[in-house]
């Protein structure tokens, strides 16, 4: 494990002098560059611990690749022949085999798998590991929870190899959620000789030294700048990766990263403006792949407890005023799935999908005029100015429209750190926002986003009981039929009532040189070292 | 000497004392909630409670300011949650690359600006002047960042002279052992002569993008500085006696016009360093002032906080430098306390 510090303290002793001028050693160029993957982002990972308080969704992508969890999910190919993680098959990973009944799951352990370290790894490490994730609170505990995995007596050490589940109640999000980020493997004979008595669970030695044991090792971590990962020859719970090293770099500026990967100096990156895509797509000279993100939408959201937005027909009149395919050509640049148009009821029981609304400002007036607003009202529309590069001109377009109908708009910006406790407030009348569930269900979705709970997602404030005894129906149900009808009548409903009208699904994309291949999207939207190839 | 050192650090004492009141106050009235920053936007009003709770920031503010002077007193000035570092590493870090930058920009800009303020005032009005005034203000006119996209456009993109805009080394290599955290000083230090070359073509760019920006205000402050020595009385009186023209400009006018272009060198470092958000932003570098742009971003306190500590700490030992050169190039300033 190569921290900072140990550079620091090594730059100490040359100082001294006691180091030999031994011309730095650049093991990168001593390794061929075809082994090396350079990839570039714009913002830096800021924890390898999927645990800690606050981390980042890049330092997700460190996690996935340093740490191995139990079981994974398998591949299939996309309608764009792209690989694309397949909910449905869950494989094997550290755990080589397991068995389920109806109360519990039994995990056996590759009895070969080792930690970087050498150390083996054992059930006691699991046990460790998920009771950690359920004490240290915050992100990884809610989402332990969203799979029932609620209390450290579920998870018992049947011998060294061999750990069970016992589960609390029948959930069809227990097992996959064994395969997402959180429930990571840790080597927790390192980490218990790194904790301390005010800090039992390591939090703070373990966001730099990762305790791992998954395919990559962490070589060398610059907070801010680069992280470097290595190859663990050790590694036995998949197939040997092609890539040798990995080398992360920071480059805020999203003119650079775009002349970085023409000229062929970087090799892949997720983030470029979705212009440049559309650019660089045309234009053939990288590989460009853009996988709708799954149970993801833009959207705007009219608060429905406030006059105007609290009478059905004026929403309606807004779904009909909203300028669709100009937010497609102008700010999407063709990187999203349009979600308008649709059916008039739902065709399918599939979430994303298009409503039946497309651009008809004479329908929009005759509603308005209907509502009592003939001459149109003044509102405010917010966004998040964290994400300015999409909601900023999608405001400028939809405020433009809705102008045509008499109806004004103030435009108000939001800094990102702000913007949640604007929408936990649920006073803002009219909004633009995103929002997508990890799990790929759309009653998991409407949960969030439709249910009277009034998550913080409901960011309309919406609640209505027949839509909630929808939604209940599709959560528990066990008959296939019901849960169908059920979803086509929460979406039939959501379209009429339309207290959010969806946009797009935005698409993940990503720009690589044409010899990087195997590509994969993960519903965590990170890179996936282990499958990428470089010829 | 040393009583004048002491005399002016105690007077910085209460500076600082105010710089640190002043920045735990406006940080804490910033907009933003630190807590829903981190907890990330899939998180539950619990999960953001919980990490308000982990931040100490359910405390009282008094509280909240108490833990910080004690922090401080430990020479701890807190973890940033961005990078997951202790603030005091990361300044330790980034400090160094922005001086690095800055310096040499300054260098350039010194470099240039000083004989072009020269050139300019011994011909004023001339073509020379004339041209000299046209590249300073197009210098400062142009906002760094453009002149750092053009720079990159034609001598990265285009020509592939430059080499790629990656920060302070090119992906392939590692840095140099730390000793001074300049990269130049520090892979010469370590014989390597390969790290040298590399960090100084990444630094090339930048620094004279930098060195474009400050390049008028040092032009200019020569050229003014300079046509009022050239036309006062003992400088006459050196042309009377029939002194080269050479040892009149430099030795006699320059000497005493330099005097004024220290202070704006002064200004315009200590300007550049917190400044040059933008050049870093463009090149990838890992400075201090995109630090603590990131910081404010995310409502993070501590690298704020230890961002004008530091910026504070800086001013008044670069003010002190300045006041301590002005005694060597013009033995008549004497300085009080």
């Amino acid at each position: 494990m190569i921290s900072r510090r140990h550079i620091l303290k090594a730059g100490t002793a040359a100082a001294l002098g006691t180091v030999a001028s031994a011309p730095a050693i650049h093991g990168a160029a001593a390794q061929s560059r075809r082994e090396t993957l350079l990839l570039i982002s714009e913002n830096p990972p800021n924890s390898t611990d999927i645990h800690g308080v606050g981390t980042n969704r890049p330092a997700y992508e460190a996690s996935w690749n340093l740490y191995d969890r139990l079981m994974t999910f398998g591949v299939k190919k996309d309608a764009n022949g792209v690989d694309h993680y397949d909910y449905t098959k869950l494989e094997p990973e550290l755990a080589e085999s397991w068995n389920q009944t109806p109360t519990s799951v039994t995990f056996k352990l590759r009895r070969d798998a080792t930690f970087h370290d050498g150390s083996p790894v054992t059930a006691e490490d699991v046990k460790w590991s998920f009771d950690r994730a359920l004490a240290v609170g915050g992100f990884p505990t809610f989402q332990m929870r969203a799979g029932s995995l609620e209390k450290p007596e579920q998870f018992v050490v049947v011998d060294r190899n061999t750990i069970r589940i016992d589960f609390i109640r029948t959930d069809k999000l227990t097992m996959p959620d064994l395969a997402v980020p959180v429930p990571a493997i840790y080597n927790s004979g390192l980490a218990k000789r790194n904790s301390t008595a005010a800090d039992p669970w390591a939090m703070e030695w373990l966001r730099a030294n990762p305790a791992a044991g998954g395919a990559y090792r962490l070589e060398r971590w610059v907070p801010g700048q680069e992280m470097v990962f290595a190859r663990f020859d050790g590694w036995r719970s998949g197939k040997r990766p092609d890539l040798a090293r990995v080398i992360w770099r920071i480059v805020p500026q999203a003119g650079n990263r775009r002349a970085l990967l023409e000229r062929g100096d970087a090799d892949i990156s997720f983030d470029l403006p979705a212009k440049d895509f559309q650019e660089l797509a045309a234009a053939r000279r990288l590989k460009i792949v853009g996988t709708p993100v799954e149970n993801a939408m833009q959207y705007i959201g009219m608060n429905v407890n406030r006059p105007p937005f609290n009478d059905v027909r004026v929403r309606q009149a807004i779904a009909f005023a909203i300028p669709y395919q100009r937010i497609m050509d102008q700010v999407a640049y063709g990187t999203a799935v349009p979600l308008f148009g649709g059916p008039a009821q739902p065709a399918d029981a599939t979430w994303p999908q298009a409503h039946p609304y497309v651009t008809d400002l004479d329908r929009a007036k005759a509603l308005l005029v209907e509502a009592g607003y003939a001459n149109g009202f003044e509102t405010t529309f917010s966004f998040d100015l964290g994400l300015a590069s999409m909601n900023e001109p999608i405001s400028v377009l939809v405020s433009e429209s809705l102008a045509r109908l008499g109806i004004r708009t103030t435009i108000n910006k939001i800094p990102g750190a702000n913007w949640r406790n604007e929408l936990l407030k649920k006073e803002m009348p009219l909004i633009t926002n995103t929002f997508g569930g990890w799990l790929n269900f759309p009653d998991y979705f409407f949960f969030w986003a439709y249910h009277g709970q009034n998550a913080v997602f409901n960011t309309m404030g919406y609640q209505n009981a027949e839509m909630d005894a929808l939604i209940e129906k599709s959560r528990f149900t066990q008959n296939e039929a019901e849960y169908t009808d059920a979803i086509k009548g929460f979406v039939a409903k959501a379209f009429t009532d339309v207290p959010r009208i969806p946009l797009f699904q935005p698409k993940l994309m990503v720009a690589m040189r044409d010899n990087i291949d195997g590509y994969r999207y993960w519903f965590h939207r990170q890179l996936d070292y282990r499958v990428l190839t470089k010829g | 000497m040393f009583g004048l050192l002491a005399r002016r650090l105690a007077a910085a004492l209460p500076t600082l004392a105010g710089v640190i009141v002043v920045t735990f106050l406006m940080t804490r009235a910033l907009p933003g909630d630190p807590a829903a920053y981190f907890a990330g936007p899939a998180a539950t009003r619990e999960a953001v409670e919980e990490i308000r709770r982990q931040l100490g920031l359910d405390q009282p503010l008094w509280v909240q300011f108490g833990d910080y002077l004690a922090d401080l007193a430990r020479g701890d000035l807190g973890l940033s949650i961005t990078t997951g570092q202790p603030v005091l590493a990361d300044i330790a870090q980034r400090l160094p690359a922005s001086a690095e930058l800055t310096l040499i920009g300054l260098l350039i800009a010194a470099g240039f600006g000083v004989p072009m303020g020269v050139a300019a005032a011994l011909r004023p009005n001339s073509w020379v002047d004339h041209l000299c005034r046209v590249i300073a203000t197009a210098g400062v006119s142009l906002p760094t960042f453009f002149t750092g996209l053009l720079l990159v456009y034609v001598f990265y993109y285009q020509l592939g002279w430059a080499p790629a805009p990656l920060g302070r080394l090119d992906a392939f290599s590692s840095p140099p052992p730390q000793v001074t955290g300049f990269y130049l000083i520090d892979s010469l230090l370590a014989g390597d002569i390969e790290t040298f070359t590399g960090a100084a073509a990444q630094l090339a760019l930048p620094a004279l993008t930098l060195g474009i920006f400050a390049l008028a205000p040092i032009a200019r402050m020569t050229r003014g500085s300079m046509l009022s020595v050239l036309s006062s009385d003992f400088i006459r009186a050196a042309r009377a006696a029939g002194l080269s023209g050479n040892t009149i400009v430099i030795r006699y006018a320059l000497r005493n016009a330099l005097l004024p272009v220290v202070t704006t060198l002064g200004m315009v470092l200590s300007f550049l360093l917190g400044a040059n958000v933008l050049v870093e932003k463009v090149f990838a570098w890992p400075g201090i002032g995109s630090y603590a742009i990131e910081a404010l971003i995310a409502s993070d306190y501590a690298p704020v906080q230890g961002f004008v500590m530091a910026m504070a700490i800086l001013y008044v030992a670069l003010n002190l430098v300045i006041d301590l050169a002005y005694q060597a190039i013009d033995p008549r300033v004497r300085i009080e306390a």
